[in-house]
């Protein structure tokens, strides 16, 4: 009974192949198979997960990946997935364990958003001829200014981060992705001059170099955290939670940590890395200021600091208290955000669409007169230079990407990270698979995407007549929502399009 | 360098000033400053006499922090390496997720003590408390040494509720004579052998010398050791979906 039929079927093309044999030495799931015998090559559709590895690299373009057509008796209720997930769970009496970020249809509010452009009554600005800025600076600003005796001004401003333009890279623990992909993404970050995100599993030995372009993280396991690893990167970012799996810790397996695993994140081999759902020393906001404040002062006030949070209920208000805890900038985690692995009903079921959440915190930040104690990055689900716009109209500084970085290093979406067997080499130890990952060809592919998204928010922002990325942040004017209900479009601060 | 707290602004500057001296610091008349020695570096001593703080000696490094006093919460979060004495008590939240380093407490700690301490390479914590525990001692324990001896406390249990729970790594040492009863299905407890006694046997020497207090008693009296429970690992089975 516990016989489930293969989603996908690996149709190769006879004629076109040469058995040349690239398949079965490349698929880590042994989905393709040479028999010696007969001199022919198998494959097994139960064993695929869809990664495209064969199908990209096969020189014949004899192989696709179709959907299988096998169908239960579904209907709107009782769908296929659900009746899946009820036989694997009576199969194995298992928590159910998913990839990447919550795939349901809820609402993508990016995609019924669409922006405005100049006509006639305000020139449009062609970023060809005209200078365009899309720098920005994140962090806290001073309340006053300030004078000294001679009536010159004081630089009170506090330690900030510079971008060439609003995008970094989502954090992404060592260990959840090879370190192949941790130099890509620091390499990608110093030539674009943006920053990549360290995770929660410390920081490579290697990686040091690329100090100025790094955020190190501080997870309520700790790990890998000392005073060199703080003082290293230019900003520190407390992970309070996160978009695909909020109010949950995570569990490493010891049978992971081991090597360089081990030595990063400063836990000995073999030892299980449990990081706990909450910090056990952050209670309130009182608390979360204090771990603030003792990261600001063992790096002697010179790094911001981010506290990162998954969108939740009333996080507007928690937001509130963010701003006012001494913290720098505050980083919100959309419930699409990708992840290694994670509970499947947690991922499907917890947390709100992300633009709900960001509009709502620049609200509240605003109303309340403390919209520049922060600034606030986001993350959780940007796809393309159209979400980051967007984005940074509703309110944001800057995003955070993730899975598009991932998709440009050659992720296929198959959703099987946690099985450790990535056969682009992204989220692996497997030294077979991790070599497949050039750094330099990975490093190239992230500062293409990076250079065409920048080009493309500068075009979307000269149609608007805007050619600073400032004048753009929380402009919410130049946004109309299409087919949203008066509540959505009150959350969000926006008119319905023709309004 | 002595510095009265009293004359100080507030936490930063003192902090800056222990942060800026080149010699060892005695800072007197500390009345709740935050974060006194965070960070500290090998070959620095800061001596504080009142009551610091929350997160006093947050990430130290190597070097060495003795309190004339009491302490409040968060002493020694993610400590790395060093020394903290503390002749009092301590709040809640002790040493959490230290690596390594020594924390001495003369009197009581709170809640939370030594959560998710862990060990790595030769780096092993180690917390002795003197007196009694709150609860959830050692919760997400992975690694380093938890040692309470209960002085005071020999007519009750010298540790509360909870303890060791999500534990998957390191040691627990009670002195005690009462049964230690409630304990999670991942946790074992056993009375501690001449061998184990061993392990803890130097840091009840120091403890004993540096609050000169009575050695043989503590020596030789009956202590549990609480470990992870091999038999019943902490594990979630998960199916992949
Ligand atoms: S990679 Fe293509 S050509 Fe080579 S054996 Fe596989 S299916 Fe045939
Ligand atoms: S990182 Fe690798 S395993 Fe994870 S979804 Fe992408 S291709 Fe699949």
């Amino acid at each position: 009974m516990n016989f489930i039929y293969p989603e996908n079927e690996i149709v190769r093309n006879e004629k076109r192949c040469n058995l040349c044999r690239v398949c079965d030495t490349q698929c880590s799931y042994g989905a393709h198979e040479f028999d010696e015998q007969s001199g022919q090559l198998n494959s097994d559709d139960r064993k695929c997960v869809n990664c495209q590895r064969c199908v990209v690299l096969c020189k014949q373009m004899a192989l696709k990946i179709v959907p299988s057509g096998n169908k239960y008796k579904e209907n709107y209720n009782w769908r296929e997935q659900t009746i899946k997930e009820i036989f694997r769970q009576a199969d194995s009496g298992g928590v159910l364990l998913s990839g990447m970020g919550n795939p349901g249809d809820f609402k993508v509010y990016f995609d019924k958003i669409v922006l405005n452009a100049s006509q006639v009554t305000n020139p449009s600005i062609d970023p060809l001829r005209e200078p365009m800025e899309t720098r920005v600076s994140l962090g806290a600003l001073p309340r006053d200014i300030e004078r000294d005796g001679k009536g010159q001004l004081v630089n009170n401003l506090p330690p900030r981060i510079n971008l060439s333009m609003p995008v970094m890279f989502a954090a992404m623990s060592y260990g959840s992705i090879s370190l192949n992909a941790h130099k890509s993404l620091a390499a990608a970050a110093q030539e674009m001059g943006v920053l990549y995100n360290t995770g929660e599993g410390g920081l490579h030995g290697d990686m040091y170099s690329y100090g100025g372009n790094t955020v190190v993280q501080v997870a309520s396991g700790r790990f890998g955290v000392h005073p060199d690893y703080l003082r290293s990167g230019v900003a520190i970012e407390i992970k309070m939670g996160q978009g695909a799996k909020p109010g949950i810790g995570g569990h490493l397996p010891g049978t992971k940590i081991v090597g360089d695993i081990s030595l990063t994140r400063m836990i000995s081999e073999g030892s299980d890395a449990i990081s706990p759902a909450p910090h056990h020393d952050i209670y309130s906001i009182e608390d979360l200021r204090q771990l603030i404040y003792s990261l600001k002062e063992a790096t002697g006030y010179t790094k911001p600091i981010i506290v990162k949070v998954a969108a939740v209920n009333n996080i507007a208000a928690i937001a509130s208290g963010i701003a006012r805890s001494g913290a720098d900038i505050i980083a919100l985690d959309g419930f699409r955000g990708g992840t290694g692995a994670a509970p499947t009903r947690i991922r499907d079921n917890v947390g709100i669409p992300v633009e709900l959440a960001l509009a709502s915190i620049d609200r509240i930040l605003r109303d309340e007169g403390i919209r520049n104690n922060v600034s606030i990055i986001v993350g959780g689900s940007i796809r393309s230079s159209s979400d980051v716009v967007k984005a940074v109209a509703l309110g944001a500084d800057s995003v955070y990407i993730g899975t598009a970085a991932l998709i440009a290093m050659g992720c296929h979406l198959c959703r099987s990270c946690y099985t450790g067997k990535c056969n682009w080499g992204i989220a692996t130890q497997i030294p077979e698979l991790t070599k497949r990952l050039k750094p330099s060809v990975a490093q190239k592919r992230l500062v293409n995407l990076l250079t065409g998204w920048k080009h493309e928010i500068e075009e979307m922002m000269g149609g608007m007549g805007i050619n600073s990325i400032e004048s753009l942040k929380g402009n919410r004017l130049m946004l109309r929502g299409v087919g949203l209900s008066e509540r959505e479009l009150e959350v969000l601060g926006i008119k319905h399009a023709g309004e | 360098m002595n510095v009265s707290a009293l004359k100080v602004g507030g936490f930063m500057e003192l902090n800056e000033k222990i942060r800026s001296a080149d010699s060892d610091v005695h800072i007197t008349d500390c009345c709740g400053q935050r974060f006194m020695g965070t960070a500290l570096a090998k070959g620095k001593k800061l001596t504080i006499t009142g009551t610091p703080g929350n997160a006093a000696g947050a990430y130290l490094n190597g070097g060495v922090i003795e309190v004339i006093g009491n302490v409040q919460d968060a002493v020694g979060d993610t400590m790395n390496l060093g020394k903290i004495i503390v002749h009092g008590n301590a709040g809640d939240a002790l040493g959490y997720a230290m690596r390594g380093g020594n924390i001495f407490i003369r009197g009581n700690a709170g809640y939370r003590a030594g959560v998710h301490m862990k060990a790595y390479k030769d780096l092993k914590p180690v917390i002795v408390i003197g007196g009694s525990a709150g609860s959830f001692l050692g919760e997400y324990l992975a690694g380093g040494l938890l040692v309470v001896l209960g002085i005071g406390a020999e007519e009750t249990l010298p540790v509360g509720n909870f303890i060791g729970t999500g534990m998957h790594g390191g040691e627990i040492f009670i002195r005690t004579k009462k049964k230690i009863a409630d304990l999670p299905a991942q946790v074992a407890v056993n009375a501690a052998t001449q061998d184990d006694l061993a392990r803890i046997k130097p840091h009840i020497m120091e403890f004993a010398e540096l609050f000169e207090v009575e050695l043989e008693s503590l020596l030789e009296d009956n202590y549990y050791i609480l470990t992870p429970n091999t038999q019943n690992p902490y594990h979630l089975m998960y199916v992949a979906n």
